[in-house]
């Protein structure tokens, strides 16, 4: 089995002005297909510009970094999008619909940039709604649904392309407790059916129900460990 | 599939911001009504005045002292009736040969006086130059062989003069010289910026000894083909450059004449449209500023897009289509603009207007253009931007 993402002493380092931050200073991590991932830290020490790497959204500045099997240092920003479309599923803290736009739409965005048409978009986006338990909102904007639903739309949007890993950055960092835990049993049940979930958590109830368990601090990992 | 969400994504964003679009638009809009409505006047004059100078008959060739080339003065004349009967023997038709002197004066009838070009003519002009008579009759070879002070009034001097009386027959005078009007001619209106109805024509002879002279102004010669024109310039300048071996002559035809105002009247419209273009180019920046606005109030959305797989190109195009579709917009709504000015142009003032196909497919294109040029740095600037920055940007 071939690991979905694998970080080997990967850095980043910030220029600010002349003066260099690093954010991440050598992390290697491996992300298996079947994993649960919950990383944990104190603010400020890295975890953030760790899921950005691991997605595919930004490059490290040190290290090798294979997503899917490519080494990103040898994709231009075109190919690294679909390499995102392809493997990643995203989701926010803040959620970032798009407002304006119905769940359903949202939901589909992922899909037209894999370039389906929109009778096909509409219905796959239709079904990951169903399956996140929305059947019932797929009409409604963002404005017009509660956190809790926006972040499932979020979910249905990051699993709509059938990716291998979901990347999810305080997912229920915006939500009320019964909600979030709702929230965390739909990521629970995606990953029993095979698809990798890196959560970032400040929350130790959280974590713990992950089944790896990675602690960050000043842009390393200080310790990593089963549950 | 992409490409039909960027035109969906464009539309949506200029509707959200109806106010903000529709302003923008504005600066295009006006600039392509601009163009249109003044390469459209433009297109009417240069129209209405090929029309005139055709209307004047066709195959004419006029003779004047002097050369006509730039820079050079208006040359007095040397020629005299006798050089009008040596041409016409060139020619070999006296009735094909019609001589001029003009000059301005009052024209009086009782207490009444009006301006009037006073043309000394010879009785043949109505079969030079297209002239139509409204009443009375034409000067007769008589009346031109004893200098017989008769008049033939324009339309715009008879109505003056006379009102709604009949002046046939009545005295008027020109310079103080009593003449019998015998004549009018039907209503012509302008012609190349000259009132054309304050002619009176009196026979040339009459005009000669009002003048206190025995030349004349210029000759005209009705060709009688189109093809023995220019044989027939060369020798008729011939003629009279053996006649006066001093003076210079010149010969012009219908063509050289409609070249000549065609070449002027395309630079004026060229410079008027260039002018009306700039204000296209202020549109131009306007759309550029608000493209960037725009990218920059939707920096998070372009993070999300990307996030989710949406190319640097795909972000671009979304931009650019924005743009291109506010210049269009704003281009077909200035071309409704600019037609409706033509037209109530052409309708309520004196200046004619015609609306042709290719301004309005060049003022299209060009408002596209202008899209695309103010757009793609915006664009551009869409396209590269960091989703990770673009994400945290709240
Ligand atoms: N674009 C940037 N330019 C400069 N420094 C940055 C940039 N982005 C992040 N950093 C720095 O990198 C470090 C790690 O930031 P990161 O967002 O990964 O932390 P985090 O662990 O996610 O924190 P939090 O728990 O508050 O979200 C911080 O010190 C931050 O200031
Ligand atoms: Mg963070």
């Amino acid at each position: 089995m071939t690991a979905a993402i694998v970080a080997t002493d990967v850095s980043r380092t910030y220029d600010l002005d002349g003066v260099s931050v690093s954010a991440l200073r050598g992390v290697s991590l491996t992300i298996e297909p079947t994993d649960y991932v919950a990383i944990v830290g104190t603010s400020g020490s890295g975890k953030s510009t760790l899921m950005h790497l691991l997605g595919g959204l930004d490059r490290p500045t040190g290290g090798t970094l294979l997503i899917g099997g490519r080494d990103v240092s040898g994709l231009d920003p075109g190919e690294m999008a679909k390499l995102r479309n392809e493997t990643i599923g995203f989701v926010f803290q803040s959620f970032h619909l798009l407002a304006r736009t119905t769940a359903r739409d949202n939901v589909a965005l992922p899909l037209v940039y894999r370039g389906l048409g929109r009778r096909e978009r509409r219905r796959r986006a239709t079904e990951m709604l169903e399956r996140v338990g929305l059947a019932h909102r797929v009409d409604h904007r963002p404005n017009q649904m509660s956190g809790g639903e926006q972040q499932r739309v979020a979910i249905a949007r990051a699993l709509v392309t059938g990716p291998s890993v979901l990347l999810a950055d305080e997912p229920t960092g915006n939500l009320d407790s019964a909600t979030g835990q709702s929230v965390l049993a739909l990521l629970e049940s995606l990953n029993s059916e095979g698809v990798a979930v890196v959560l970032v958590t400040h929350d130790r109830e959280v974590a713990a129900r992950a089944h790896r368990q990675i602690v960050m601090r000043d842009g390393l990992i200080v310790s990593e460990a089963a549950v | 599939m992409r490409l039909a969400e960027a035109w969906r994504v464009a539309l949506d964003a200029l509707r959200a911001n109806r106010l903000r679009s529709v302003l923008t638009m504005l600066g295009v809009v006006i600039g392509v009504a601009a163009v249109v409505a003044l390469v459209g006047i433009g297109t009417g004059t240069k129209g209405q005045i090929e029309q005139q100078v055709e209307g004047l008959g066709s195959n004419l060739l006029l003779v004047v002292p002097g050369r006509l080339e730039a820079g050079s003065a208006p040359a007095a004349s040397t020629m005299t009736l006798d050089d009008v009967e040596a041409v016409a023997r060139v020619v070999g038709d006296r009735d094909r040969v019609a001589a001029t002197i003009a000059s301005g004066e009052t024209v009086r009838a009782g207490s009444r006086s009006a301006f009037g070009s006073m043309q000394g003519v010879l009785e043949n002009t109505p079969s030079v130059f297209v002239r139509r008579l409204d009443r009375g009759s034409y000067l007769t070879r008589t009346d031109v062989t004893t200098g017989r002070r008769v008049a033939v009034l324009g339309a715009g001097t008879a109505t003056t003069l006379f009102g709604d009386r009949d002046p046939i027959g009545r005295q008027i005078t020109i310079g103080g010289v009593r003449f019998r009007v015998i004549g009018t001619f039907e209503r012509l209106g302008q012609s190349l910026g000259v009132d054309r109805d304050s002619e009176v024509h009196v026979p040339v002879t009459a005009a000669q000894r009002l003048l206190g002279t025995d030349r004349i102004d210029g000759l005209a010669i009705r060709a009688p083909d189109r093809e023995r024109i220019d044989q027939l310039s060369t020798s008729v300048v011939d003629t009279l450059t053996e006649r006066h071996p001093d003076s210079d002559f010149s010969a012009v035809t219908q063509e050289q004449i409609l070249g000549v105002l065609g070449d002027i009247l395309g630079v004026l419209t060229g410079v008027l449209a260039a002018i009306a273009g700039i204000s296209l180019l202020v549109g131009g920046v306007g759309v550029s500023n608000i493209m960037l606005v725009s990218v920059r109030e939707r920096t998070k959305e372009i993070g999300l897009r990307k996030a989710v797989g949406a190319r640097p190109r795909d972000i671009g195009v979304q931009f650019l289509l924005e743009a291109v579709l506010l210049t269009t917009i704003g281009g077909i709504l200035g071309m409704a603009l600019g037609v409706t000015s033509a037209i109530l142009v052409d309708a309520f003032s004196p200046v004619p207007a015609a609306i042709t196909w290719w301004s309005l497919a060049l003022a299209f294109g060009v408002s596209a253009v202008v899209g695309i040029v103010f757009g793609v740095v915006p664009a551009q600037r869409a396209g590269r931007l960091d989703p990770v920055v673009a994400l945290r940007t709240e």
